[in-house]
This record gives structure tokens, sequence and C-alpha cells, in this order.
């Protein structure tokens, strides 16, 4: 992240480059080859790309280990869920709401759950996300266990339709170039530096007068706030939105493709979005136990290649260019 | 005399029943370097720990010139004045020796909500980081990250980013731990051109050093205070003999 040497800067810039390039050409590609359902599995894909990129920004560079980071997900989802159950299917609106939604839920549970660190912190959180999840759970009103269906997709002044599928895809790619490139500014700024010094050494960050507390719960409010657009996102793909949205493993998932892709990198829970999610619609293909094979792959993904498939990949570019 | 800058008042701090500072109080002039030496386990480093704000103390007061900082969380008195180094090496291993620094520079420069800009290419940060880099002879170790800096060169770093705060009071617990001999004697020249320009609070077992730095020099062992004066005081204190330094001086 901070020492690297140029090689691997250009090779990762290249890696970027290669993803945000077939990323954009998904949608013609799938049309020649006549298998239009691909760009559904890409929207999908990039939403919890979303997902992934925010939590990575406390993960990966706050050191922050969330453990229910679904519930920002399900928050968004519900907020354009329960607005267009009323009827209100102003987009601007809708995502507004989602993203107000997400900050304030996570505010309250960062302020709580920040003050404890390691497995607590772990604990705290997904006991959050569990309480939200239970509480979608009660909600009669709105379908409670069985979910609720959204007639009409946000509606932005008539300006993009997102029932179309291909809009829909470039609308969420946009979203996701968007938060990829504030982010990247994010985690260089001061205030990224902050983040990440509070990851390394938190003693000395207060010994240097830094209060943690405040500059962490940013972050944490940062990452649950672009969580709920991806929420918003999904609840626009699926036309529906339930309970299992946020179910705890769900979050897991979410951390999975973090850690898969490679952590602190941002570019990074992108590739592990795809990498999981590709993986998980081939391997329930071959399998019901499709799980039994996700988890040896994710171990081996751990042990062997420490910075995710990311930086796998960005090496295996640095030694073509020297061979 | 001057208001003393830093006076600590029957300072108490136990752990369970253990006492780690007992009934401690001791002043430190504006500009002076005032050591504190005594055996393991004396509460040395615990003192230290409550004069930053990590730990606070049962009982007792702490004044930082004419202000009482006794329940100021570490951050606060970082901006009034304090800065600490450790005695277990501690610095951000993943970043470079310059990034180390400017990061204790930020924390001094106005608020951190700044999103946008890139900070390692701020001139801002970056000219005063190199300017403390060079001043502790790191200069040409700038962009080595910390973690592969050897261990003299860490230690020095440690202070630095101590120093990139701008301290009033600089508190040292045991900056020469573990140092090569000739890392030792570097240290301990940057230390003598330190003093006089800050308020030092010293702790160290090397007691050649320590004699050849200190202005005064507090003695504790089981977390209390048995004797304060000048070098010369404390060389002909009986008690500090006995308990201290004539086991030391054998060894």
């Amino acid at each position: 992240m901070i020492m690297r040497k140029p090689g691997v800067v250009s090779s990762r810039a290249l890696v970027t480059l290669v993803i945000i390039a077939v990323l954009a050409l998904v949608p013609p590609v799938a049309a020649t080859i006549g298998e239009g359902f691909y760009v559904d599995v890409f929207t999908r894909i990039m939403i919890f790309a979303i997902a992934a990129l925010s939590l990575d920004i406390i993960l990966g560079y706050g050191g922050m280990v969330s453990f229910g980071h679904a519930a920002y997900l399900g928050i968004g989802a519900y907020a354009v869920g329960i607005l267009a159950f009323y009827g209100v299917d102003n987009g601007f609106l809708q995502f507004g709401t989602a993203i107000l939604a997400s900050a304030v839920a996570a505010l309250f549970i960062g302020f709580v759950s920040l003050r404890t660190s390691g497995i607590y912190f772990i604990m705290i959180t997904l006991a959050f996300a569990q309480m939200i999840y239970f509480l979608s759970i009660s909600l009669n009103t709105y379908g409670g266990d069985n979910g609720l269906n959204i007639d009409r997709p946000s509606d932005f002044a008539r300006l993009v339709n997102l029932s179309n599928a291909t809009t829909l895809y470039y609308v969420v790619f946009a979203v996701l170039m968007l938060f990829l490139f504030l982010g990247q500014r994010l985690v260089n700024s001061r205030f990224g530096m902050v983040i990440r010094g509070a990851k390394s050494n938190e003693r000395r960050m207060a010994a240097i007068g830094f209060p943690l507390l405040r500059y962490k719960l940013t972050a944490f409010v940062i990452a649950g706030a672009m969580c709920g657009v991806a929420g918003a996102l999904l609840a626009n793909q699926d036309l529906f939105v339930a309970p299992a949205v946020m179910q705890w493993t769900r979050s897991g998932e979410i951390l999975m493709m973090v850690i898969l892709g490679g952590m602190g990198t941002l570019v990074g829970p992108i590739l592990g979005a795809v990498a999981f999610l590709a993986l998980e619609t081939v391997l329930s293909d071959l399998t019901g136990h499709w799980q039994a094979i996700m988890g040896p792959i994710l171990v081996l993904v751990v042990l062997f290649a420490r910075d995710g498939i990311f930086g796998l990949l960005s090496r295996i570019g640095v030694e073509r260019s020297r061979g | 005399m001057a208001e003393p800058l830093l006076s600590v008042t029957g300072l108490c701090r136990h752990f369970g029943g253990v006492v780690a500072t007992d009934n401690v109080s001791l002043t430190i002039a504006e500009g002076e370097l005032h050591a504190i030496i005594g055996p393991n386990g004396a509460g040395k480093t615990t003192l230290v720990a409550q004069l930053m704000g990590e730990l606070r103390p049962h009982r007792g007061t702490i004044r930082l010139g004419d202000r009482d900082v006794t329940t100021m969380p570490s951050y606060r008195r970082s901006r009034r004045g304090i800065a600490r180094s450790f005695q277990i090496t501690s610095i951000f291993p993943e970043f470079t020796a310059r990034d180390n620094i400017a990061l204790a520079v930020q924390a001094h420069a106005g608020h951190n909500f700044r999103f946008w800009r890139a900070a390692r290419t701020d001139p801002a940060l970056r000219k005063p980081a190199c300017a403390i880099l060079d001043s502790v002879g790191l200069g040409h170790r700038a962009d080595v990250p910390a973690a592969t800096l050897a261990h003299g060169e860490q230690r020095l770093l440690e202070i630095a980013i101590a120093l990139a705060a701008r301290p009033r009071l600089l508190l040292l617990d045991e900056p020469m731990a573990g140092m090569a001999p000739e890392d030792a004697a570097r240290m301990v020249r940057f230390l003598s051109q330190l003093k006089g320009k800050i308020t030092l609070l010293l702790i160290e077992h090397d007691m050649d050093a320590v004699f050849a730095l200190a202005d005064r020099i507090t003695v504790m062992v089981y977390g209390s205070v048995i004797a304060s004066g000048t070098p010369g005081q404390i060389r002909a204190n009986a008690e500090v003999r006995k308990a201290y330094l004539g086991e030391d001086e054998l060894a």
C-alpha cells in the first residue's frame, strides 16, 4: 500500500484498467453472444462489489472487522422498498433516504461498537446486524419474513429507465467507478492516513495527538452509507426486498469477497465479488454442496495469497514484464 | 524560581494488590533534563503512562504549567505539549520513515477531516517531516519502510515521531533499550543536543548516560520516590547506593 516498487504500481494500475474495461464491455459482449442474462449476473456482481469496496475502507484501511456490513445493504434496500410501498418512487428521494438511513444506523452502531476492539468489535457489529435482521422479519406491514415486492424501479425524473437491464447495468457501473475513485482519494487523503495509522498502531496514534474515535466513526459511517447505496441498487435489480438480504451469512460473504480479492486495495474487493459470485454460480450448478468446494478455495487463498487475487495478478504482471 | 513545567503531586496507581505508583511527587522545571532511575518494576513506565494520559491515576494530580491535566485524554495532552517515546518501539511499521513523521506532523496541523488531497505529496506535511528526519540523522532513510530500518534507526524514528508533535515536555522511556554501544553513543549525542531546547523526562538504565545528561535525577523503588536531586547528590545518597546504584555498578 505504502511502499511499493514502481513496477508493482504500474502492474496494479494495469490490472485495475483491465477490470474496468472488462466490466464496461459486458453488455455489448453479452448481446453479441446472445447471452443476455450475463448482464443481470454482472449487475449483481457489481452491486456486491460496491458493498465489498465499502467494507474494505474500514476493514482493509481502518482495521475494523465489521461482521455486520450486510445490515446497511438491507437498510438501503428497505428504504427503497418501503418508500415504493407508499407509492413514493422518486429515485432521488429513495436513494437519499437509503444513504441517510444507513448512515444514521452506522453512526449509532459505530458509536457503540467502536469502543471495543478485536473479537468484541466483531461480535457487537454482528449482534447489531442481527437485531436489524430480526426487526425486518417482524415488520409484518412490509411482508415480514416473506419480503416486499416493489412495483417499479426508482424513477430519476425519467432521466434513466432502470427497468432496462443495460441501463441499470451502466448505472451500477457508474456508481462503482465513482466509489472506486472517491475511495481512492479518501484512503490517500489526510483522513485516510489517520485511519491507516489507527490500523497500524492505535496507541501511538493517541500519543501523537489523534482523537481516534471520531475518525474511525466517520469512516464507519461513510462505509455504511456507501453500502446503503448498494442496497438501494439491489432493490432496483430484484424489485423485491426480504430480510434474507441482511442475514448474517451475507455479512460473511461480503467479508470473504474483500479477503479473497485483497484487503486494503479497493480494487481487490471488486475482483473478490466477481470471483466469489462467479464461483458460487458455477459451483452451485455442479453440486448442492458447493460451499464444500468454496471453503477450501478460500483457505488456499488466505494461506498462499495474503494480498488476495489482486495481489496475485499484480505479481504475475511484474514477473511477466521482467521475464 | 519560575513555575515548574510539570508538577506531580501524590500520584497513586495500583493494579489489584500491586502498588505501581505510590504517592509520587516530583516537579520538572522548564528546560530541565530530569532522569528517573530505579530497578525494573519500580513503576517508571507506569508513571510515564499516567503522565501521557494512557492510564488514569487513582489519586493525585498532574499539572502541566498552570493547568490540571490529571483527567485529560492523551490526544489533548499531546496538543498541550506532552509527547512520549515508548520503551518497546512503537512506530508504524508498514509506513515509510517519512510517512511515520508526516503522520505526527499531521496530528498538529489542524483537523484531519480532509478527504480529497493526497497527504503523501502535500508539501505542508512532507517538508517538516523531512526536516525532522534530517535532525535525527535519518534523512537518507526517508523512503525506507520503517519495518526494515535497523533497530538503532527505529529507536531514533521513535523519538522523531514524538518530536514531530513539537512538544514542550518529552517523555523518553528507555530510548537506549537494546541498543548497540555505537548506537547508544549516537543517542546520547542526540539527547545532549536536544537538552535545553525542550524539557525532557528520561527513563534510562544506562547510568553513564544518565549521570552525563541529567540536570536532576529522581530515584524510584517499588513505586515510590526514595531520592531526588542533582547527579552529585544522588551519587552521594547512601540509601540510593544501597537500593540501586551499588548492585548496578557491580553488574
